[in-house]
């Protein structure tokens, strides 16, 4: 159930914000999402955020980049007009196999890349149009956000925030 | 301070010991007359075997020595048989110059499965001293821990390499030009290529340069590991600076004399043929092999509690270099395969018609153990830090680079005879023994933690 209320708790100092994070944790809050200006080192640990897949998929789409060539060299060079050019054995695909590595690397490598990347805006919702999801335009700068929803329990929330040494604790009404 | 323990010691001596004993068996067994040769050849063909393969070479346009031999002995045969009265002396002369050859192929094979298995061992201890001097210049902030077990392998880099000077020169004058033709004045005389090529193929350049080389590894070799040592007692960087240099120098001087020591050591085995990027080949070969061997040195000695700081990240790292480098050798080898067989001239396509005629098994199995299998098996991020993992990977690694270096040097050597028997594998174990004594000897001299290395924090609180 997404709360109607959040806090937004600002830091401007990336240690600080792990400290809280931690903190967080250990009072056994929930976190709704942390905004940040570049990546912080073991944020995702100290999170519990669960391991990226990415790399499983990659993989998988190499597999196929690797099938399409093997398939596509297969029918065009071997089955369907096996011509002789230049001396090549064209009797069957192992015998000219070395001819097709090059395109089979790059196929394979084209498919892992790209439609990991494909994979990546797909998950991560993100394409051109998109209206940003920032919440504050400080956090693309110097500063870091934490939101955590709220759930009756305001008062303890603030005093656990700026105990952590936030710089500044708004309470934010979602139901517009 | 490591102690070698009796245990691994005796297992190191007994290896020594067991493959002494195998190699000497390699050697007399070996020693066949042309009679027991003839005999043996004829038993064959009565099975069958041999007529179908002499079939087989005859009808390969790209004929190597072998089938040159074999197919002229077919034809006079073919002749005898067809008009009834062959020219039988002739017939003689064919049959006593394959009979000659399969013979001095026979002597061959111990000598060159001695030299395999010494230049295999030599170039770990290289590799690893090439990867070593790359910390230093690099500055690598990992791999402090890990400089002292590089020093300990390295020093096998200084026998081992005269040990594969000293097979290959006593393969010329005891051996009668076991493994290098070109040192034979008689078919230098014969031969108008090889006679081309002297001012580079002489015994006495061969031996002097590859004394040169030796000499510049091991200054640098014994320099670095002076500093190294000095370092822990110090109390400013002067010693770590005078590595980094040193081992800027080292490194030019190294790829160049890397490079030449391969034409000289390995390609000149067969010295009708050449490549460009063959010193780049073994190069990777010896850089995949070095660091394969200081990763499941440094498990083994993490297990026996020696190296509490070296965490999964070392490792990890260790890994991920034998699966970068596995897929480097790769891409050198194929790229050296494939510019051959696309252009397929047929001065320098024989080099790979004899390996895939012959050696089939090997110089495919070779691909599979050290590309299909690493590029899997290592791919995992989770598994390379499992240390029983690495070390499995490790173990097909070291294997498939072995047959590589077969691959090399045997189609030249013995030809078609090869088998992976006595000889080949007492050849490994004398030289594994030897390698295994030198190197945990050299590991029990000094702390195997360096202490005022200027990244040795670094390293220790390396994760990744």
């Amino acid at each position: 159930m997404e709360a109607s209320k959040v806090i937004h708790a600002i830091y401007t100092d990336d240690d600080v914000l792990m400290n809280a994070v931690k903190k967080v944790k250990a009072a056994r809050h929930h976190i709704e999402e942390i905004y940040t200006p570049f990546p912080v080192h073991g944020l995702d640990k100290a999170m519990g955020l669960a391991p990226t897949r990415i790399a499983i998929a990659s993989f998988m789409y190499g597999c196929v980049g690797l099938t399409v060539a093997i398939v596509m060299m297969n029918f065009i060079m071997i089955e369907d007009w096996p011509q002789d050019i230049g001396g090549k054995p064209s009797f069957s695909y192992i015998e000219n196999m070395p001819a097709f590595v090059p395109i089979m690397f790059e196929l394979t490598v084209f498919f892992a890349a790209h439609l990991m990347v494909i994979t990546f805006y797909l998950r991560s919702r993100m394409w051109p149009f998109k209206k940003a999801e920032n919440p504050d335009p400080r956090t693309t700068d110097d500063h870091f956000l934490m939101e955590i929803p709220v759930h009756g329990n305001e008062n303890e929330l603030t005093n656990l925030l700026k105990e952590t040494g936030a710089v500044e604790i708004n309470l934010i009404d979602k139901t517009h | 301070m490591y102690t070698f323990s009796s245990k691994l010691k005796s297992v190191a001596i007994g290896l020594m010991i067991i493959g002494a004993i195998g190699v000497v068996i390699g050697f007399v067994t070996s020693n066949k007359d042309f009679t027991q040769v003839e005999t043996m050849l004829a038993s064959e063909s009565h099975n069958g075997e041999a007529a179908d393969h002499h079939d087989a070479n005859a009808e390969d346009s790209h004929a190597t020595e072998t089938s040159h031999t074999t197919e002229a002995h077919a034809e006079t045969a073919d002749h005898a048989i067809s008009d009834g009265h062959g020219d039988a002396h002739a017939e003689v002369d064919e049959h006593t110059k394959h009979v000659n050859h399969v013979m001095h192929a026979m002597h061959k094979r111990p000598w060159a499965a001695l030299y395999v298995a010494a230049f295999f061992f030599f170039m770990i201890a290289l590799g690893v001293l090439a990867f070593y001097a790359v910390q230093y210049a690099a500055q690598a902030g990992w791999s402090p821990l890990l400089l002292r077990v590089m020093e300990g392998i390295t020093a096998y880099m200084l026998p081992g390499a005269l040990i594969v000077l000293l097979i290959a020169a006593l393969s010329h004058f005891i051996g009668h030009n076991s493994i290098f033709v070109w040192m034979d004045p008689e078919v230098v005389a014969h031969d108008k290529l090889i006679a081309g090529k002297t001012g580079w193929l002489n015994i006495w350049g061969f031996i002097i340069r590859g004394l040169i080389f030796i000499g510049g590894w091991f200054l640098y070799r014994h320099f670095s590991r002076k500093y190294s040592i000095a370092q822990d007692k110090a109390d400013d960087n002067k010693n770590f600076v005078k590595t980094f240099r040193i081992s800027a120098a080292f490194l030019v001087f190294f790829l160049y004399t890397e490079s030449m020591m391969s034409w000289d050591w390995i390609m000149s085995v067969d010295p009708h043929w050449f490549s460009t990027l063959f010193g780049w080949y073994v190069l990777a070969g010896m850089m995949v092999c070095g660091i394969t061997v200081i990763s499941m040195v440094t498990i083994y000695l993490k297990s026996r509690g020696y190296l509490p700081k070296v965490n999964d990240s070392h490792i990890h790292d260790l890994a991920k270099f034998m699966f970068g480098f596995s897929i480097f050798w790769t891409y050198l080898w194929f790229s050296q395969f494939m510019l051959i067989w696309y252009s397929n001239i047929p001065e320098e396509v024989t080099y790979f018609v004899t390996r895939f005629q012959d050696y089939q098994i090997p110089f495919l199995g070779m691909v599979v153990m050290n590309f299909v299998f690493p590029f899997l098996v290592l791919m995992n991020s989770d598994y390379k830090r499992i240390p029983w993992f690495v070390i499995m990977a490790g173990v097909i690694i070291l294997c498939g680079h072995y047959i590589d270096i077969f691959n090399m040097i045997m189609p030249a050597t013995v030809g078609d005879q090869w088998s992976i028997g006595i000889p080949e594998i007492s050849s490994i174990l004398l030289f594994a023994g030897l390698f295994i004594f030198i190197v945990f000897t050299a590991l029990t001299k000094h702390p195997l933690e360096p202490k005022r290395n200027p990244f040795i924090k670094e390293s220790e609180h390396f994760h990744y």
